[in-house]
C-alpha cells in the first residue's frame, strides 16, 4: 500500500525539479528571516541567487545541534511566533533543550509523512494502533497519533509505560498495530507470560518501531514474541519527528520523504559527499518547513543512502540502518548521553581522577550503564564508609545530570586502560 | 598498665580480584618487609588492606613503585591483657570521652593482645588511655 503515490513514486527528474524549486524557496526565506543564516551565507559568500538546482545544496552552510542551542529557543525560526501551533523539544540532557516549533502546515506535513509510514508498514484505516511512544514534548507519541488519525485508523493513545495496562488493552481492544521503541516492544513481549498471557491472546499484525538503534536479531525476537511483522521508522525532532523515513515490505532500508527532507551522506571529517551505498553522516535539509527550516542539519547519525526504484514501487532514496554516531553520543534507554557529561561530573569530584570508562550493556531488554572511575593517586581512603560516600556522591551527581540510573565502580589508579591517541571512554557491549 | 603508642599503618586500596593481594605480599616478601598484623575490609569490587609492617617507609616506597594506591595512617596500638573484660575496659574509657573507633583488629597470644584501633582523635585517645 502506498499512501501518496504522486509523492512517493515520482519520476526522478520530476522530483529533482520539485526539490530544486523548494530548496530555492527555503533558502530565500531563511536568508530573509533568519539572521543566523543570512550572516553565515554572507560569511561564505553565498547568495540566494546562487541556489538554482538541488545540486547547489553543497554551497550552503551546515547547521549543528550547538547552533540550535545557541539560538534557543526561537532564534532560527523563519515564521513569526504567532504562527506556531505546537512546540516540541528535545529532552535537554546536555544542557538547554532544543525547541522545535511547528506551524499548522508543518503539522500537516508531519501527519502526512507519518501516514505514509504507517501505510508503508501495511496499516490501513481499518486498523487500530496502540501508541506506546511517550506523548508530550517528545515527538514520538503525538507524531504517530496525528499520522494514524490522518490515515483514519483507530488510535489507543496509551503513551509509554504501565505495562500491565498495555497488555490488558491489547487483549481487550484488539489493536492490530503497535507503535513504540523496539526495546519496549521486547519488554512487552517478555511481560506476556508474567501477566498470564500469550501472543495468541493478541491481535497484533504489525509493529512500527523506532527512536533507537536496533538489530535484525532484535527484530526477529520481537516478531516472534509478539506475533507481528516489525517495521522501522526514523526521525529526529530537529527535522520533524518520526516519519522522516520508514521501511517498506521489502525490509531493506528506509524510504526518505524526499519531497520534504533532502538527505545527504557526507564524510564526517571532510564534509564531502560520499558515493551512494557508502556509510557517512546523514545530513538533512528542510524543503518545506515553515517554522524552523534548517539547512544541512548534521544529524551525527551514521547511515548510507541508495537510490534505485524499490520492489515496493517507491522511487524515494532509501537509508540504511543507523550504524552509530559520528560524535560520541550514546543512546541509553532512549536518553542521549555524552561521555563529556560524565567527565564534567567527575572533574568536580576531587577524590577521583579524570580517568574513567563508561560500560554500557544490556540485561534482558534493559540498558545498563556502569561508570568505572579511578581514585586519585593522592587519595587513598582508610575507611570503607569514605569510599561509599565518594561513590554515592558520584552516583547522585551522575543520576541528576544524565537522568538515568548509573552504577559507579571505583578503581585503583592507573588500572583503567590507557590508549594511545584518543582515549577510549566508552565500552558498548550491547549487541544491537 | 597497658602499653600503648601511635604507630603507622600501611593502607592500600585494592581491586577485589584474584591475585591482587598476592602481588602485594610478593613485593613485601621480595623486599624482606615483615607484616605483623593485617586486616582487609571488602566491598563487592574493591577492598582496603590495612597492615602493620616492620619498615613502613620502604613498604610505601616499594608499593608505589608498583603503582599501588597506598598511604600511611596513624593508628593506635594498645596492648591489652589477654583476659576477659580487658578490651571492654579500654573501649569504655574511649566511649565516655566521646571518641569513636572506626575500625579495629587484633589477636591475643601468649598473654597479651595487641589491638590496632583507628579513632577519630588519636592524640586525645592516647592521652585518655594513659590517664
Amino acid at each position: 500500500m502506498i499512501w501518496n503515490e504522486t509523492a512517493e513514486c515520482m519520476e526522478l527528474a520530476q522530483r529533482r525539479e520539485l526539490q530544486s524549486r523548494r530548496l530555492k524557496d527555503t533558502v530565500a526565506r531563511v536568508y530573509q528571516n533568519v539572521e543566523f543564516y543570512r550572516k553565515k551565507m554572507q560569511e561564505i559568500g553565498v547568495e540566494p541567487g546562487d541556489i538554482q538546482t538541488i545540486d547547489d545544496i553543497v554551497k550552503l552552510p551546515f547547521t549543528t545541534k550547538q547552533d540550535l542551542r545557541d539560538n534557543y529557543p526561537f532564534g532560527l525560526c523563519a515564521a513569526p511566533e504567532s504562527q506556531f501551533v505546537r512546540i516540541h523539544a528535545s529532552s535537554g540532557t546536555t544542557g538547554k533543550p532544543t525547541a522545535v516549533p511547528y506551524t499548522r502546515k508543518d503539522l500537516e506535513t508531519f501527519s502526512e509523512c507519518v501516514a505514509r509510514c504507517i501505510c508503508s508498514a501495511g496499516g490501513t484505516r481499518k486498523d487500530i494502533i496502540q501508541i506506546a511512544y511517550g506523548y508530550g514534548l517528545f515527538t514520538g507519541g503525538l507524531g504517530l497519533h496525528d499520522g494514524a488519525t490522518k490515515l483514519g485508523a483507530g488510535v489507543i493513545p496509551i503513551s509509554g509505560g504501565n505495562t500491565r495496562n498495555q497488555l490488558t488493552l491489547m487483549k481487550d481492544f484488539k489493536p492490530t498495530i503497535l507503535a513504540c521503541t523496539p526495546s519496549y516492544a521486547m519488554f512487552l513481549a517478555e511481560s506476556l507470560a508474567e501477566n498470564g498471557m500469550s501472543k495468541e491472546d493478541l491481535s497484533l499484525k504489525v509493529g512500527i518501531f523506532g527512536a533507537e538503534p536496533w538489530s535484525k536479531e532484535m527484530r526477529k525476537k520481537i516478531e516472534e514474541g509478539l506475533g507481528l511483522t516489525a517495521y522501522d521508522i526514523y526521525g529526529l525532532s530537529e527535522i520533524m519527528g518520526p516519519g522522516v523515513s520508514a521501511s517498506c515490505n521489502q525490509q531493506d532500508g528506509l524510504h526518505v520523504a524526499e519531497d520534504h527532507f533532502y538527505p545527504e551522506i557526507l564524510n564526517p571529517d571532510t564534509l564531502e559527499a560520499v558515493s551512494d551505498g557508502t556509510v557517512g553522516e546523514l545530513v538533512f535539509t528542510h524543503l518545506t518547513k515553515e517554522a524552523m527550516p534548517l539547512l544541512r542539519y548534521r544529524t551525527r547519525d551514521l547511515s548510507s543512502i541508495t537510490r534505485s526504484t524499490c520492489q515496493c514501487g517507491r522511487t524515494t532514496a532509501k537509508m540504511g540502518r543507523i550504524l552509530g554516531r559520528s560524535d560520541d553520543m550514546l543512546i541509553i534507554r532512549g536518553v542521549n548521553v555524552f561521555p563529556s557529561q560524565v567527565e564534567s561530573v567527575l572533574l568536580e569530584v576531587p577524590e577521583v581522577s579524570a580517568n574513567y570508562v563508561i560500560i554500557v550493556d544490556r540485561q534482558g531488554t534493559m540498558d545498563t550503564v556502569e561508570v568505572k572511575v579511578e581514585l586519585d593517586e593522592k587519595y587513598v581512603p582508610d575507611e570503607m564508609g569514605e569510599l561509599e560516600n565518594i561513590r554515592e556522591k558520584i552516583r547522585h551527581k551522575l543520576n541528576s545530570v544524565l537522568r538515568i540510573g548509573v552504577k559507579v565502580t571505583l578503581a585503583e589508579h592507573k588500572t583503567i586502560q590507557r590508549s594511545e591517541g584518543k582515549a577510549k571512554r566508552v565500552l558498548d557491549k550491547r549487541h544491537i | 598498665m597497658n602499653y600503648m603508642k601511635i604507630i603507622k599503618q600501611v593502607t592500600v586500596f585494592l581491586q577485589n580480584e584474584t591475585g591482587r593481594l598476592e602481588e602485594l605480599t610478593q613485593i613485601f616478601g621480595e623486599n624482606s618487609i615483615n607484616i605483623s598484623a593485617i586486616s582487609i575490609a571488602e566491598a563487592a569490587e574493591f577492598g582496603i588492606a590495612r597492615m602493620i609492617v616492620d619498615d613502613y617507609e620502604r613498604a610505601v616506597e616499594k608499593l608505589k613503585e608498583k603503582e599501588f594506591s597506598v598511604h600511611l595512617v596513624d593508628v593506635l596500638c594498645v596492648e591489652t591483657p589477654d583476659e576477659a573484660g580487658a578490651l571492654h575496659h579500654i573501649l569504655k574509657k574511649l566511649a565516655s570521652a566521646g571518641i569513636n573507633v572506626s575500625y579495629m583488629y587484633g589477636y591475643s597470644n601468649n598473654g597479651v593482645a595487641p589491638m590496632i584501633m583507628k579513632v577519630n582523635d588519636t592524640d586525645r585517645a592516647l592521652a585518655i588511655l594513659n590517664m
